[in-house]
C-alpha cells in the first residue's frame, strides 16, 4: 500500500479488479446488461446465478475470448481490454475451468511451461533440468507431490486441476477464476482444492469462484455477487446474505415470457380422459444407471405428457436422454415404450418403435449444415419414400411430404428447399430439425434445449407445436436450462441433481424456488 | 489385463519387427549375415528419411501426400542441372530449395487458406509429377557418375545413406523430445484450438512441419539418386504411402498427438523394407510384393485402431 492515497475515491487503490457497465449481445440478444462490481485486492468474490444467467459470457470477457460492447475493465490499476487468451495471462489473470485445458500427450512440466520453456543457453534446447526443478517446486507449492515428468493422462481429474492451478502460479497470477471447479472432483480431492484455496489467499491472490454449490460460495467467500438474466442483482459481504436470499435472488419473480393455452392438460389433477387413465403410460423407466453419469433414474411418462426435466448444468439431463435413446451405454435399467420392454436401445430401434430425439447440439449432431433444407427434412423418413422393389426414391411423394411438414412446422416460407441449412437462422434450423423428427410421426419426443438461441418468435412457435403433439397423445419429454420455459410448457417437471432425481412436481406445485432448491440441493424437502 | 494388452500393442511393432526377422531368418541362412542386415538398412534409408518428415505431419494430425512428388521434381531439376554441367553441391542445394517450395506451398494452403491437407498435398502431388515428366520430357535421365559416388560412399564401411538416414532420425528426435518446437507439435496435434487458446502460434507449428516434410523428401530423393543414378518417370512414386505406413506402423497416430520417430519411425521403415528384402532372398514372386506390403500397412492401421480403443 503507498502512502498517497485518493481521499475521493478510498477504495481505488483497494481494487484489483473492476467492471463497469459490461454489455454484451448474442444474435441481438442482451446476456450481458450493464454488469459493475469490483474484486478488491486479495479478495474472494463468490459468483452465483441460474444456468444463462450470463456467467460465462462474463467470464469469457474476462479471459479474452469475447469482447464487451459496452463497458469498460480496470485490472491492477490499468485499464484491461483483453483481445485474446494471451493477453489475460499476461496480465496476471488465470482461470480454471471445468473442462481442463491440459494436454494429456504432454508431461506435466510441458504442460505448466508450453509456451514458455527454459532453455539452456546458446542452444534450441529445453533446459529439462531447470523446467523440471521449477515445475516441481510449483507441485510442491500446490500440495501435489508427483515427479513433473508423468504425462498428464495418468492423473485424476483432481490432480489435474492441481496442475493448472500451478500453470496459474507460474504466470504469477494475481487472480484466479475458478468456473465449477468441483463438478469432477471426489469429496477428498475438493477438499484438498479448499486447503490450497485457503493457503494461496494467505499469500494475497484474489479469487473469483463461480459455483451452483451455494454452501461452498458461503464458505469460501468474503463477497458474493447475485447475476440473473445479465444484471446485478445482489451484491455484498457474504455475512448479508442467507441461503434462502441468495435463491430467491437468483430465481427473480418475473414471468416475462409468454407461453401458448394448453388446449387439453392432464397435469394438472387428471381429471380428463379417465379411460385413457390405464393404458396411459407411455415410456416408463425403472432403476436405469450408469455408473459416474446417472444412478437409479425411475419414471414414468404418460401419452399426451409434457414432462420436464429440469436442473443445472452436469447435473446428468442430457446424459439420460442419450442413454434413452440408445447413444450411450447403461449399466442396469429396464425402459418399456407402450409397455414393450426394450432390450437393446438404440437409435435406429427406437426410432422404428416411434421415438425421435432433438440433440442439444443443434449445429453438430442434429442438422448436415451444408445440405438442403429439403434433404434434412427427408433425412429420417427417407426409406418410406423407396418402397419400390429397386430403392427408387419416388420423388413426388417425398416433395408432397416436405411441402406438408414446411408448413406444419411453418418454416420461413421465404427459405427454399435447396437452400443449405447452414443459411437458416437458429430458429429455422430448429424448425428443419423438428420437421425432421415429426415426419416419423413419432409417439415420443425427447427435447433436449430444443429452444436454446432461438428468437423468442420462434420460440412460441415450437412451445405451440409442443403442444400439438401433446394433445394428439404423444407424449413429450423436454430438457430445458431455462426454468421458465419448464413451467410455461410442460404438465409436470422432474429436478435431476447429480445423476439422480431429486424431485417431482406436478404443474399445480411448480414453484421456481422449490425446483432451484432441490437443483442446488440446498434443502432437505426431497421426493422420497 | 487391460493394460498388458495396452503395453503389448506399445510393443507390437518390435515384436513384429523381431518375427519377421526370425521367420525370413529361418527361411534363408543368408538373410541374418550382417551384409544382409546392413543392405536393409540402406535400403530402408530412403523411405524411413520421407517417413521422419512424415512422423512430423501425422503428429499435428496432417498428412503429406506429396513427398513422392517433390523427390521427382527435385530430383529431375537436380539431374538436367547434372547433365548441363553444374557442379554437384549446386544441384543438392537446389532439391532442397524445390522441396522448401513444395512444402511453402502445402504450409500456405493448409494454415492460410485452411484447406485440408490430404486434399493440398494430393493437389501438389499431381502438380509435381506433372512438373516432373515435362521436365524430363517423360524420358528416363541417366546421371553423371558423381551420384552414384553419394549412395556407394562409405564412411567406417557403412554406406552413406545409411549415415544419412541415422543423422536424420537423431535430429528429427531431439528436434521432438527436446526442443519447445517439437513439445508444440505434440500440443497442435492434440488439439489444435486448445494449443491456441493455450497461446501456441499454431500457424507456424503447422507450417514448420510441412517444410521439414519436404526438406526430409528432398534428402530422400538425393540418397535415392545416388542408389539408381537415373530420374526414371517412377521416381519416387507412391513413396508417400510407404512413408505413412512406416510412420503408423512405427506407433504414430493418424489422428496427431502420439508418435515418435525413435524407435518408432525406424522400426516401422526397417520392418516394411526387412519384408521386401526377405522376399528377394527368399526367391518369392515379385508380382507378391505389392500384396504382402499392403497387407502390412492394413495390419499397421488395424493395430492402431485397437491402440485407440484400448486407451
Amino acid at each position: 500500500m503507498t502512502m498517497t492515497m485518493n481521499n475521493e475515491q478510498p477504495t481505488t487503490n483497494n481494487e484489483l479488479l473492476t467492471l463497469q457497465g459490461i454489455e454484451k449481445a448474442f444474435f441481438g440478444v442482451k446476456v450481458l446488461k450493464g454488469v459493475n462490481f469490483t474484486v478488491p485486492v486479495g479478495g474472494m468474490v463468490g459468483l452465483v446465478g441460474e444456468n444463462g444467467a450470463g456467467k460465462s459470457t462474463l467470464v469469457n470477457i474476462l479471459g479474452g475470448n469475447l469482447q464487451p460492447e459496452v463497458g469498460a475493465l480496470r485490472f491492477a490499476g490499468a485499464d484491461y481490454a483483453p483481445q485474446n487468451p494471451q493477453d489475460a495471462a499476461r496480465s496476471g489473470i488465470a482461470f480454471i475451468h471445468q473442462e481442463l485445458n491440459l494436454f494429456p500427450n504432454l508431461t506435466i512440466a510441458e504442460n505448466i511451461f508450453l509456451t514458455r520453456f527454459p532453455r539452456t543457453r546458446a542452444t534450441p534446447f529445453i533446459q529439462r533440468g531447470e523446467m523440471h526443478e521449477r515445475a516441481a517446486e510449483l507441485l510442491h507449492e500446490v500440495g501435489l507431490e508427483i515427479p513433473p515428468h508423468r504425462l498428464v493422462e495418468t492423473l485424476s481429474a483432481g490432480e489435474r486441476q492441481l496442475v493448472e492451478i500451478a500453470k496459474a502460479l507460474s504466470i504469477e497470477a494475481r487472480l484466479i477464476i475458478f468456473d465449477e471447479p468441483t463438478t469432477s472432483l471426489s469429496e477428498r480431492e475438493t477438499a484438498r482444492l479448499f486447503a490450497l484455496i485457503a493457503r494461496l489467499r494467505a499469500s494475497g491472490l484474489a479469487m473469483i469462484y463461480i459455483s451452483h454449490t451455494l454452501a461452498d460460495v458461503f464458505r469460501l467467500c468474503d463477497d458474493i455477487v447475485v447475476l440473473r438474466d445479465g444484471e446485478v442483482v445482489g451484491a455484498g459481504a457474504t455475512k448479508t446474505f442467507t441461503t434462502e436470499k441468495l435463491v430467491s435472488l437468483m430465481v427473480g419473480r418475473t414471468m416475462s415470457q409468454l407461453f401458448p393455452e394448453r388446449r387439453a392438460s392432464l397435469g394438472t389433477n387428471g381429471a380428463n380422459a379417465p379411460q385413457a387413465e390405464q393404458c396411459s403410460a407411455l415410456l416408463d423407466v425403472r432403476d436405469v444407471s450408469q455408473p459416474g453419469v446417472v444412478e437409479n433414474i425411475s419414471f414414468t411418462l404418460h401419452r399426451g405428457e409434457v414432462l420436464g426435466l429440469s436442473g443445472l448444468m452436469g447435473a446428468g439431463r442430457s446424459e439420460l436422454a442419450r442413454i434413452l435413446f440408445g447413444l450411450d451405454p447403461r449399466q442396469h435399467g429396464e425402459v418399456r415404450l407402450a409397455g414393450e420392454v426394450l432390450h437393446r436401445l438404440s437409435p435406429r430401434n427406437l426410432i422404428e418403435h416411434g421415438v425421435a430425439f432433438l440433440t442439444e447440439n443443434r449445429r453438430s449432431e442434429g442438422l448436415c449444415l451444408d445440405a438442403a433444407v429439403a434433404d434434412n427434412l427427408a433425412l429420417v423418413t427417407l426409406p418410406q419414400h423407396g418402397r419400390t422393389p429397386v430403392r427408387w426414391l419416388l420423388r413426388d411423394s417425398w416433395q408432397a411430404a416436405i411441402t406438408r411438414i414446411r408448413s406444419v412446422v411453418q418454416l420461413d416460407p421465404k427459405t427454399s428447399d435447396t437452400q443449405p441449412v447452414r443459411t437458416l437462422s437458429g430458429g429455422n434450423q430448429q424448425k428443419v430439425v423438428l420437421g425432421k423428427w415429426l415426419l416419423s410421426q413419432p409417439k415420443l419426443l425427447i427435447l433436449d434445449e430444443p429452444t436454446r438461441g432461438i428468437d423468442v418468435g420462434a420460440k412460441f412457435e415450437i412451445y405451440r407445436l409442443i403442444h400439438q403433439l401433446a394433445d394428439q397423445g404423444a407424449g413429450v419429454l423436454v430438457i430445458s436450462s431455462e426454468m421458465e420455459e419448464l413451467m410455461g410448457l410442460c404438465d409436470r417437471i422432474l429436478v435431476m441433481r447429480s445423476g439422480r432425481l431429486v424431485d417431482d412436481l406436478p404443474r399445480d406445485q411448480f414453484d421456481r424456488e422449490r425446483i432451484l432448491a432441490a437443483a442446488l440441493g440446498t434443502t432437505k424437502e426431497m421426493a422420497s | 489385463m487391460n493394460r498388458a494388452s495396452q503395453r503389448l500393442l506399445d510393443f507390437a511393432p518390435l515384436l513384429l519387427f523381431v518375427a519377421v526377422l526370425a521367420f525370413f531368418g529361418m527361411q534363408s541362412g543368408k538373410f541374418l549375415e550382417p551384409r544382409n542386415l546392413v543392405n536393409i538398412v540402406v535400403q530402408a534409408s530412403s523411405t524411413g528419411i520421407v517417413a521422419v518428415g512424415m512422423t512430423f505431419v501425422l503428429l499435428t494430425a496432417g498428412v503429406d501426400l506429396s513427398v513422392g512428388a517433390i523427390m521427382f521434381v527435385a530430383a529431375a531439376i537436380a539431374g538436367k542441372m547434372a547433365l548441363a554441367g553444374w557442379p554437384l553441391p549446386f544441384a543438392l542445394l537446389v532439391m532442397v530449395g524445390v522441396a522448401l517450395v513444395f512444402g511453402a506451398f502445402n504450409a500456405f494452403f493448409v494454415t492460410r487458406v485452411r484447406v485440408a491437407a490430404f486434399i493440398v498435398t494430393l493437389a501438389t502431388l499431381f502438380i509435381g509429377r506433372g512438373l516432373g515428366l515435362r521436365i524430363t520430357e517423360t524420358r528416363a535421365l541417366t546421371l553423371p557418375d558423381s551420384f552414384l559416388q553419394i549412395g556407394s560412399a562409405r564412411f567406417l564401411s557403412v554406406p552413406l545413406p545409411a549415415w544419412l538416414f541415422a543423422g536424420v532420425l537423431i535430429v528429427a528426435h531431439l528436434v521432438l523430445t527436446r526442443t519447445p518446437f517439437g513439445r508444440q507439435v505434440f500440443a497442435v496435434g492434440h488439439d489444435a484450438e486448445m494449443a491456441k487458446k493455450a497461446g501456441i502460434r499454431t500457424g507456424r507449428v503447422l507450417a514448420a512441419v510441412y517444410l521439414i516434410s519436404g526438406v526430409c523428401a528432398a534428402i530422400a530423393a538425393m540418397v535415392t539418386l545416388g542408389q539408381l543414378g537415373a530420374v526414371s518417370p517412377k521416381f519416387g512414386e507412391q513413396k508417400e504411402f510407404a512413408a505413412i505406413a512406416a510412420a503408423v506402423l512405427g506407433g504414430t497416430s493418424l489422428f496427431g498427438g502420439r508418435g515418435a520417430v525413435l524407435p518408432g519411425t525406424l522400426l516401422g521403415a526397417l520392418l516394411i523394407q526387412t519384408i521386401e528384402n526377405g522376399l528377394v532372398v527368399m526367391n518369392a514372386n515379385p508380382y507378391l510384393y505389392p500384396m504382402v506390403t499392403s497387407a502390412v500397412i492394413f495390419a499397421a492401421v488395424l493395430l492402431e485402431s485397437l491402440r485407440k480403443r484400448v486407451r
